[in-house]
């Protein structure tokens, strides 16, 4: 590497700036509901940023919430089954329509758009009443089956273009190595495809795990009610108390899963993101 | 290239099926449910007066001042918050992309927006902007009660989704600037092109595909805002938007048939708002890339 010049190093000081203030446009609020979820009930209207004195009271209030534990359960497992189910049918469709030649392609894509563009809103009333009907109100099976076909279309685009950039005549390179087809598809592009299976699988996650309309339209008890309508519908020890500290220490909780996810697949993120260097 | 063959034909929609029964099932079905719906007059409270009644709902809701309001409300928020996603998410891919240090934690704290949930992210706002509990006041020598009042509350709301959703933009946006090949740059430097012109001569036309994807998802996004104004407002000071009335009017008043039409309405926008991209932008999601 060749000794950085002058304008070298102003731009390494520009772009280095650049990232204090992203990451702290990023990073504020959440510093804000950690310190929100420290501070002493009493000292919630302080005004101040940081808690005068740390305080877990909240945090044993919210571990303590039978409500909350189940409302962890239920999203953590319906999130993970939609991702799995959706990342597996994405990646089925996508392959076909970046590998393969058949009519129905564009079809396919128009579907899938189609639900991209859908407003889960209009759904969410004869979903009310179908799934009532088929037992699944207030069920895992009735999130799961929304947030895997919600999902699709954003699984699909990062799959069908993340498959279009990967270099596929290494495939037919392997092949005439020796490589059977299995081989070749297996030894050389699913490497290739895996980070942006990770990448998929990670959207989809956040989709379920984020969603708020479904879930409080269709549940309406600890069966299978999720985080966020457990958040949004939280109600304090008395009805005319904001339980604004139980609220923090319940959303500083369920955040963890997700920098947990985030940090243990960065490197997959990042190599999902810098993939198709392979060229010539 | 050589022909295709039935089998592949097959092949391919073997390997569709799964999706197309999944998407199918769950939205054109009920969303055909919706269509019936919205010709009776149909509330769950009252079943047994269930009745056809034509287009009269639509008659209904769109002579009804609060359709209108939300809608205008709905479309200011959309184009609000997209704006300045788009500006902020090409600032924060470059910075992503050309810093050196601590790349990989800006990164990272790029995806905790993103990854945090959107109650949660609209309470933190909520809790930050409230006069009593909050410190926005403090930090600007103001004492307004933010979510109070429209404007201020229209605010508050779009720097949410601005603060939720641009780490979302940004990553789509690094994924389409990774395809800027880093000679064609040199190329140009060395041919004397300033940063800002190598920016709108090379990396914008470029990253032209990726940068109309990215704007449909968000607007067709922002569109359906819900969760956020359901935290911050649910709908006070004159801020409901097309999802928050749809949602109250089937869930909360439980009437079937009326909001089956607001539905119905929504899906009409939604609709062309996507026909303006794909036919206005000639934005082509299946054929790029093939070929090659």
């Amino acid at each position: 590497m060749k000794a950085p010049d002058r304008a070298g190093i102003l731009d390494r000081l520009f772009w280095g700036a650049g990232s204090l203030v992203v990451l702290g446009y990023a990073l504020v609020p959440l510093i804000w509901l950690v310190s929100l979820s420290l501070k002493r009930a009493a000292d919630l209207g302080d005004g101040r940023f940081l808690p005068a004195v740390v305080s877990t009271e909240s945090y044993a209030a919210v571990l303590h919430d039978p409500q909350f534990a189940a409302a962890l359960v239920n999203s953590l497992g319906i999130a993970a089954i939609a991702t799995a189910l959706a990342v597996v049918v994405a990646l089925l469709a996508a392959y076909a329509i970046v590998r393969l030649e058949f009519a129905g392609r564009r079809l396919i894509l128009a579907a899938a758009l189609a639900i991209a563009m859908f407003p889960p809103v209009s759904i969410i009333g004869p979903l009310f009443n179908l799934w009532r009907s088929f037992g699944l109100y207030d069920r895992w099976a009735g999130l799961v089956l929304p947030y895997l076909t919600f999902s699709l279309p954003l699984a699909l685009w990062s799959l069908s273009a993340f498959l279009r950039e990967i270099p596929w005549d290494l495939e037919k390179a392997a092949r005439v190595d020796g490589a059977t087809p299995l081989q070749a598809f297996w030894l050389v592009i699913v490497p290739l495809a895996a980070p942006g299976v990770v990448t998929a699988a990670i959207l989809v996650f956040m989709f379920a795990w984020n969603d708020f309309l479904f879930a409080s339209a269709l549940t309406s008890t600890n069966q299978a009610r999720t985080v966020p309508a457990a958040i949004a519908f939280f109600t304090g020890s008395s009805r005319f108390e904001q339980p604004t500290g139980s609220i923090a220490a319940a959303s500083v909780v369920v955040t963890l899963p997700v920098i947990l996810l985030v940090l243990v697949f960065q490197r997959r993120i990042v190599a999902g993101l810098t993939a198709g260097a392979v060229k010539g | 290239m050589r022909p295709r063959g039935s089998a592949e034909q097959r092949l391919a929609w073997l390997l569709c099926a799964p999706a197309v029964i999944a998407m199918l099932a769950v939205t054109a079905y009920p969303m055909l449910y919706a269509l019936w719906l919205s010709l009776f007059r149909y509330d769950l409270r009252f079943p047994g007066e269930r009745h056809f009644v034509g287009l009269a709902n639509y008659a209904a809701v769109l002579e009804s001042e609060v359709w209108w309001r939300s809608l205008l409300n709905t479309l200011m928020i959309t184009v609000g918050s997209v704006a300045v996603e788009l500006v902020l998410g090409l600032v924060f891919a470059l910075v992503m992309q050309r810093a050196l240090v601590g790349r990989r934690v800006v990164r990272t704290g790029l995806l905790v927006p993103y990854g945090i949930i959107t109650v949660v992210a609209a309470m933190s706002w909520r809790f930050a902007f409230d006069p009593t509990t909050g410190f926005v006041n403090g930090l600007l020598g103001l004492h307004g009660a933010w979510l109070a009042e429209r404007w201020s509350a229209f605010f508050v709301i779009i720097q949410t989704e601005v603060w939720k959703t641009t780490p979302f933009m940004a990553l789509l946006l690094l994924a389409g600037l990774t395809l800027v090949p880093e000679e064609l740059l040199r190329a140009a430097r060395v041919d004397g092109a300033g940063a800002v012109q190598r920016f709108f001569r090379i990396t914008l036309p470029l990253m032209r595909p990726v940068i109309l994807v990215a704007l449909l998802f968000r607007t067709l996004d922002a569109f359906r805002i819900f969760d956020t104004v359901y935290v911050q407002t649910r709908g006070a000071q004159d801020t409901a938007t097309v999802s928050l009335v749809g949602y109250d009017t089937l869930i909360t008043r439980l009437n079937l048939g009326l909001g089956s039409a607001v539905s119905v309405l929504i899906f009409v926008c939604v609709v062309l708002i996507a026909a303006l991209y794909i036919k206005g932008f000639a934005l082509d999601l299946s054929t790029s890339g093939r070929g090659r």
